[in-house]
């Protein structure tokens, strides 16, 4: 008898109450929520506890409703908001590109290392990976600096004669969002890379295929899922990120995760950041589906072998 | 030429590149918590000074019990519902609102924690307003939040887990008549305990290290440690984060490869015992093909 099948039969009552509990959680913790932050982005800001008005009011027979829609207003018509989404987006696609450039021959070279060593290779790059990520970025801070480690070596070579300014630049920015999110890039490559068939390769050569020619047109459709999900796993997140810009981004360079922040907890404008939020969710939507859905058919791939 | 057990000069040069870029920021903070200066990068001298303020530094001391006590709460709570989602999602296939399960299930890991941290928190403020409760920011709203971020991760790691894992025990226990409960403790979990317990690990170190969720759910008498080291590094370089770095990567780093180690050890001992019984002195192989003398022990038929 199939265990899925079984499971439909004898499960019915028992079923319903196992599924209920994670169910529930995530409805009422990860679901509801969007919909008061929908709710609440069409609040006033109000000094009060908490600090907006509520959108309906009963008076005297009268119950009022009174949507405020300028919090959206301003997002789509300031330039500040516009501009500051547009980076955003912009800082996620380079910092994937750059991961991806980096975490991809990484990834090919643990895969084909032999096995005894590729457990311990595997090991050493998920060892930062459980370090606190937040101690890794301000492991930059004292490299980056202007008498950080780095300046100091380069003047200390004579390559430089000044220090060069790299805190708080767009470089920077990229190379401390390269750092912490490249793990997330290599893993699901790797796993992928690991389980190609190397005789493929040595076929393709047996023929006559160059090196490179035979990785272009085996390796790299074959790997195709892992740069997906990879991609996804960067960029998503990326969009978002607060605490990197704010360490060690310049200030110039506008993160909506930083906007929305600092509406929250510096202007005490909630309903500000929940409209923030809303369009930020709205962007993410599209790319969000689209990793869920390649994630449940890599799933259900693998549940047919 | 594609021998998987030479690398290309190349290869060899990336991994070394990789690898420098990964550890060197690490091993600098780790140097520079040694150091006797109070400009961390500026070397004053071997001392442990940093360490011995660490100790004393009551804020840290009390932020660092704190996430320990959110981080083995929500860990605990995150595997009992994350493995009940992975076992959910990988063992029935379709059920009603199953789209939006597994849609849940995915969100929470690459969600922007800005966004995550404000609904969350707009939830709590919502509730409080309806019912009275919860009445103040603190312990409990910084683990619901913890746990629903961790509970994802761990479904993941088990429902991969059970997916590729054979199914023919559990196929075999339910033919000979065993309840589906009994299958689930006898059966399920023991062969899914590794895939648990790095989930277990993971959601520690989620928790552990977790800033943008718990500054929107904490309160004003609960600061965990990411918001202190936060609080301080913001205005610049501290040598007792540093010493507090070093402690970190110590602890992580004697975990993991301890980790890895019992892994790699059990591993091994599986291939011995599978190779072992392919031999034939294996005492647990039933029935032995019929014909074939001394493949294995006759009379466990």
């Amino acid at each position: 008898m199939d265990i899925q099948r079984f499971a439909k039969k004898w499960l019915k009552p028992g079923r319903g109450s196992v599924i209920a509990m994670p169910y529930l959680w995530l409805g009422v913790f990860f679901l509801i929520p969007f919909f008061i932050v929908l709710k609440i982005s069409f609040a006033e800001q109000d000094i009060a506890i908490p600090p907006f008005t509520s959108l309906m009011a009963y008076e005297e027979g009268f119950l009022n409703i009174k949507v405020n829609l300028s919090n959206f207003l301003f997002i789509f018509t300031d330039e500040f908001y516009f501009d500051t989404y547009i980076s955003s987006l912009k800082v996620a696609l380079v910092t994937t590109v750059l991961c991806l450039l980096l975490g991809y021959p990484i990834a090919y070279a643990i895969a084909r290392t032999d096995p005894a060593r590729r457990n311990v290779l595997l090991m050493l790059v998920m060892l930062p990976f459980w370090t606190s990520f937040l101690l890794r970025v301000y492991a930059w801070m004292g490299l980056l600096n202007e008498n950080g480690l780095i300046n100091t070596f380069l003047l200390w070579t004579g390559v430089i004669s000044e220090p060069l300014q790299m805190f708080h630049t767009d470089f920077s920015l990229y190379l401390v969002m390269l750092y912490a999110y490249l793990p997330f890039m290599i893993l699901p490559l790797y796993s992928h890379l690991v389980k190609m068939d190397v005789r493929l390769l040595e076929a393709a050569g047996d023929l006559g295929a160059k090196p490179l020619k035979a990785f272009a047109t085996i390796t790299l459709p074959l790997s195709r899922n892992g740069i997906i999900a990879g991609s996804m796993l960067v960029f998503i997140p990326a969009v978002g990120e607060f605490v990197i810009p704010e360490l060690v981004g310049s200030s110039e360079t506008l993160m909506i995760g930083k906007v929305l922040w600092n509406e929250f907890f510096d202007n005490n404008n909630w309903p500000m950041a929940a409209a923030v939020a809303t369009v930020m969710v709205l962007l993410l939507l599209v790319p969000i589906a689209f990793f869920h859905r390649f994630e449940t058919r890599e799933l259900e791939g693998k549940n047919h072998v | 030429m594609y021998n998987g057990n030479k690398l290309s000069p190349f290869l060899k040069g990336v991994l070394v590149v990789g690898f420098l870029f990964l550890y060197i920021p690490i091993l600098s903070l780790i140097v520079y918590s040694f150091n006797e200066s109070k400009l961390v990068t500026l070397w004053g001298g071997f001392s442990l000074r940093w360490y011995a303020s660490l100790f004393e530094n009551e804020q840290i001391i009390s932020a660092v019990w704190l996430s320990i006590r959110i981080a083995l709460a929500s860990a605990t709570a995150a595997v009992v519902l994350g493995t009940i989602a992975g076992f959910v999602s990988a063992r029935f296939k379709r059920f009603r609102g199953s789209t939006l399960f597994a849609g849940m299930l995915t969100a929470p890991m690459v969600m922007p924690e800005v966004i995550t941290g404000l609904s969350m928190l707009l939830l709590f403020i919502s509730l409080q307003q309806l019912t009275g409760y919860p009445s103040e920011r603190g312990f409990f709203t910084i683990w619901v939040g913890h746990t629903t971020l961790c509970m994802a991760y761990v479904a993941v790691v088990v429902r991969s887990r059970l997916v590729e894992m054979d199914k023919s025990l559990e196929e075999a226990a339910m033919d000979l008549g065993a309840r589906p409960f009994k299958i689930f403790f006898v059966i399920t979990l023991p062969l899914i305990s590794q895939a648990i317990a790095s989930g277990f690990l993971l959601s520690i170190t989620l928790s552990l290290d977790d800033l943008v969720t718990t500054a929107f759910l904490s309160g004003p008498g609960s600061t965990t440690l990411p918001q202190v080291i936060f609080s301080k590094v913001r205005l610049g370089l501290n040598p007792e984060i540093n010493a507090l770095a070093s402690i970190t990567v110590l602890i992580v780093g004697i975990f993991v490869i301890l980790a890895n180690y019992l892994m790699l050890n059990s591993q091994r001992k599986r291939e011995r015992a599978i190779a072992e019984a392919m031999r034939g002195d294996a005492p647990v192989l039933p029935s032995p093909p019929v014909g074939v003398e001394g493949m294995g022990r006759p009379g466990r038929a």
